[in-house]
């Protein structure tokens, strides 16, 4: 019998899916465009609403199961628990950000845009939810190809090559995760793909090994964490806003979620022997990424060039398995997702009045335009996590296991936070402060429907700085109880 | 199989009787659906011969019955798409078409033999058909050639296999496959020379590397539409008889085999992918990726346990309808370079979107039937537990395979062309719309099939 709330996840699947079919037929000028907002904001609602329903027990399991293949042994069951939550939160809260950002500007085959954001929507739900390992897959793929389609339809010159590099990298790290899912599948006592049975999995340390790297390499690339990293500053330049908007704030989390669900109880041995090879590749990875970061001219390049710093420290709390490091992660998870969506609406909004993206050809805008100049301030402080801004609150709590884990590497990573200091202070003296030039004399400030959007996520940025609590309270217990299963095994 | 053979001869002579095209092209897809008929009714279990077997050298279960039944839904999904493309040539089609038909024989008897006897006939029942019609544009000179080289070619596999059918026989003094299926101690080194030189012919017929060097040339110079039939339809057919010779017949030594086997595998795999990457004509890549697509199946026969016997022929399915699929598309199509793609999704969206849903089942992406079909042969791979690098090998060629799939893609979504579109009927359309759901449901549903091929 389903009840009420066990209906939840379900729904986060099936009502997205139906919004994207849809809106493929809406081919009236905007009407496309209006439908897939109101969708996303259906999702949103059911989304919070389940959080409601839930009460107190939303660590337990509430799960929906249909029976699927029985012969293979996968079954499509969905579960909701504390870490799927905050980052189907984190996807409802992103996409009707991101679909009134842009209806804002007109495109060609709107149907089809629209359409594919939403399809993407439901993968990214279907990956937080399934905990069954084929469905899983089913999903990680789903949510690739339509982003795959929206990379490569619209956007810069170079985007073709860019979208299939994104996609190859991808396809290639997933492969070899479906090679791992099968032979675990083979290893369970009932041959099934549920979650539940690949932790009961007998794997000997020498399989568990090679079946780590497996995994390891899909969400690494997926993430991205250095050294294969190298598809994402070329597809986040090249896609258009809206798509970079889905792939960095929400979609690169994918990895991380799979670190926490997946990755580390599956193979708590093989963990034991690599965890300080991981950390290590994060943290050269981030300072690394911070120093490109700085000498960046181009702003969506240095952007993307940071968030390769911040998924990597959040890879290496992952790695720390201390329990304050996790619930930084996943509060983190969904305040990078806001912020960067913040940042890449300002880099938009920029290029589309002025066609460049230069910060070395910009200067003067705060004078031009004082409102994005101080929503953007926030959302850039945000984004360095100073205090009272919710990013603050995630890399405390990361910086606190990485510490106790091995100071040396908390050291390092802090230095990567400084450098992030520097090139985003760097960003604001050039593109805001300073006097303004020929090309920049004319900038008009944000229209109302910018500056509403921005206001929304600066004060999401200030609510979670202050008042971090019920999210932390939220992940509390699932996240204690997977790393509970990591360390007693 | 009687019927298919009879129906091959009423072609012939309906070629004499009425010279109207539409009419032999009616007369055939009738036919077609007799044959589908009579074979959904065999396998229900409601034979219509009361005896089929030809004394103890044929054998129709519901496996072979199953396999029958698809193959020849496939071939009236086929003949259906390709009636139209064929009548253009001018030419009587009425030949070719009764060809088709004795080819239907040869598969009916290559997928009930337990004899080797019966597989020699079955084979080349199978063979001869399709050496006429590779050559069947009799004025292009690349047609001729195609042809002669399959025919020179398969001419020299048909005797090695008889050359092994007879120091088979010679040791074990019958054809039957169950006298085949011994240990290793009855093993002799005539035994041996015989079991290899099957296994060669049999590599040279499913164009397995490194007997795979007909193809490309033969795919590329015969006519597109009777490509379609031989990369698809024949080949399963062809891994059918290649999977019960060494199941059934070798079985027991499989060990001793398997190396062999895995050797050709990945010779295949690599080849094939490797070699479709570089192609610069749809239609030869097509035929590399053929290549590949065997390699894929090839595990089967490297793996053969029952994941693998259920495996092969849902692979078969899949790799058909996707394979169809695209052809149908290309016999329309005067050019066959990738650039003939450019631009396609604008000017027919559907027909785009059809092309797409058979490359992402060629692919090997979720929710099309290629996916279960590719995992169906890793699956089996990963439960014979030796040798999991073939596994790998199999899968980081499968990203090589979304390589070039995806260039079709690219060409139609997202590169401007001034191509001519094809010119494709309502009709064809239609038919073309149900083999892409078919695809997608064996993507989303493939429990029905693997449950029913199972038993």
């Amino acid at each position: 019998m389903l009840t009420a709330f066990d209906n939840f996840p379900a729904l986060l699947i099936w009502l997205p899916l139906l919004g994207a079919l849809l809106a493929f037929f809406l081919r009236r000028e905007g009407v496309a465009g209006r439908w897939a907002l109101l969708s996303s904001l259906i999702t949103f609602g059911v989304t919070v609403a389940s959080l409601f329903f839930q009460g107190a027990q939303h660590y337990a399991l509430t799960q929906v199961s249909y029976v699927w293949l029985p012969d293979i042994g996968s079954s499509f069951t969905l579960s909701l628990d504390g870490i799927s939550w905050i980052l189907c939160l984190l996807n409802a809260v992103s996409f009707p950000l991101i679909l009134a950002f842009s209806l804002g500007s007109p495109r060609d085959r709107p149907h089809v845009f629209y359409g594919l954001m939403l399809l993407a929507q439901t993968g990214l739900n279907g990956v937080f939810l399934c905990i069954d390992a084929l469905g899983f897959y089913f999903f990680w793929e789903l949510a690739l190809i339509p982003v795959y389609f929206l990379a490569s339809l619209w956007g810069g010159e170079r985007r073709v090559q860019a979208a299939f590099k994104f996609f190859l990298y991808t396809f290639a790290g997933s492969v070899l995760m479906l090679a791992g899912i099968l032979w675990i599948q083979m290893r369970t006592a009932d041959q099934s793909f549920s979650l539940a049975s690949f932790y009961r999995a007998n794997l000997d340390p020498a399989e568990q090994a090679w079946l780590f790297w497996a995994f390891f390499l899909a969400f690494a690339i997926k993430m991205p964490i250095f050294p294969f990293h190298t598809w994402q500053p070329d597809a986040y330049e090249q896609s258009d806003s809206p798509v970079t908007m889905v792939l960095s704030g929400v979609m690169v989390k994918m990895g991380v979620f799979a670190l926490m669900r997946w990755l580390l109880p599956l193979f708590p041995d093989a963990f034991k022997r690599f965890d300080e090879w991981v950390i290590l590749l994060c943290i050269v990875g981030m300072v690394y990424a911070s120093c490109i970061a700085m000498v960046q001219d181009d702003l969506k390049r240095m952007v993307a060039y940071s968030s390769i710093a911040h998924i990597g420290l959040m890879a290496a709390a992952v790695f720390t398995v201390q329990a304050e490091a996790w619930h930084g992660v996943l509060v983190q998870m969904f305040n990078h997702g806001i912020n960067i969506i913040g940042l890449w609406m300002v880099v938009a909004r920029i290029e589309a009045q002025l066609g460049v993206r230069k910060i070395s050809a910009l200067g003067g805008l705060a004078q031009k335009a004082p409102s994005l100049a101080i929503l953007l301030t926030v959302i850039a402080l945000a984004n360095i996590a100073l205090p009272l801004t919710n990013a603050f609150v995630g890399e405390f709590l990361m910086f606190n296991g990485l510490y106790r884990h091995n100071p040396w590497y908390a050291g390092a990573a802090g230095l990567s936070i400084i450098l992030s200091a520097v090139y985003m202070l760097n960003m604001i003296r050039n593109v805001f402060l300073g006097g303004t030039n020929t090309m920049t004399e004319n900038f008009a400030d944000i229209s109302l429907r910018h500056r509403i959007l921005l206001s929304l996520i600066v004060l999401t940025i200030l609510f979670c700085g202050v008042h971090p609590e019920p999210m932390l309270s939220l992940v509390e217990q699932t996240s204690d109880l997977i790393l509970k299963r990591v360390l007693t095994r | 199989m009687i019927l298919s053979a009879l129906w091959g001869v009423v072609m012939m002579f309906t070629g004499l009787a009425t010279p109207s095209a539409r009419m032999h092209g009616r007369l055939a897809i009738l036919g077609m659906t007799l044959l589908t008929g009579a074979a959904w009714l065999d396998f229900i279990g409601f034979s219509l011969l009361s005896d089929s077997t030809a004394g103890g050298m044929l054998l129709f279960g519901t496996y072979e019955s199953l396999f029958i039944l698809l193959m020849s839904g496939c071939a009236l999904l086929y003949l259906l798409l390709s009636v139209e493309p064929m009548s253009e040539g001018g030419s009587p089609i009425s030949d070719p078409l009764a060809l088709h038909f004795f080819v239907m024989t040869g598969i009916c008897i290559v997928a009930g033999y337990r004899s080797l006897l019966m597989l020699f006939l079955g084979v080349e029942i199978l063979s001869i058909p399709l050496y006429i019609l590779s050559a069947s544009d009799k004025k292009n000179l690349r047609s001729n050639e195609a042809s002669l080289k399959y025919f020179l070619m398969g001419a020299f596999s048909t005797g090695l296999m008889l050359m092994g059918i007879a120091l088979i026989y010679g040791t074990r003094g019958s054809f039957h496959l169950d006298a085949l299926n011994i240990g290793l101690e009855a093993l002799s080194p005539l035994m041996t020379a015989g079991i290899v030189l099957l296994m060669v012919s049999m590599a040279f017929k499913v164009s397995a590397a490194p007997f795979h060097f007909w193809t490309p040339d033969v795919y590329d110079g015969t006519p597109t539409v009777y490509t379609s039939f031989m990369a698809t339809i024949v080949k399963g057919a062809a891994f059918f008889a290649f999977f019960r010779l060494f199941q059934d017949g070798l079985g027991r030594l499989h060990e001793h085999w398997r190396l062999l086997m895995a050797f050709l595998t990945a010779a295949t795999l690599i080849i094939g992918n490797g070699t479709a990457v570089f192609q610069q004509s749809v239609k030869r890549m097509l035929a590399y990726s053929s290549i590949a697509q065997a390699g894929f199946m090839m595990l089967a026969l490297f793996a053969m346990n029952q994941t693998a016997r259920t495996g092969i022929v849902f692979y078969a399915v899949a790799y058909s309808l996707s394979t169809i699929g695209v052809f149908a598309v290309l016999a329309r199509m005067k050019d066959h370079s990738f650039e003939a793609f450019n631009g396609l999704a604008g000017q027919k969206p559907l027909l785009a979107l059809l092309i797409t849903v058979f490359l992402l089942s060629l692919a090997g992406i979720p929710l099309t039937g290629g996916f279960f079909a590719k995992y169906q042969m890793i699956a089996a791979t990963f439960l014979e537990g030796k040798m999991i690098w073939m596994a790998v090998l199999a899968l980081l060629c499968a990203v090589l395979g979304v390589y070039y799939y995806f260039r079709i893609i690219q060409a139609m979504y997202f590169r401007s062309g001034s191509s001519m579109p094809p010119a494709i009927s309502a009709d064809l359309q239609a038919v073309l719309v149900v083999t892409a759901l078919l695809v997608v449901a064996l993507g989303i549903h493939p429990d029905w099939l693997l449950g029913m091929l199972s038993y």
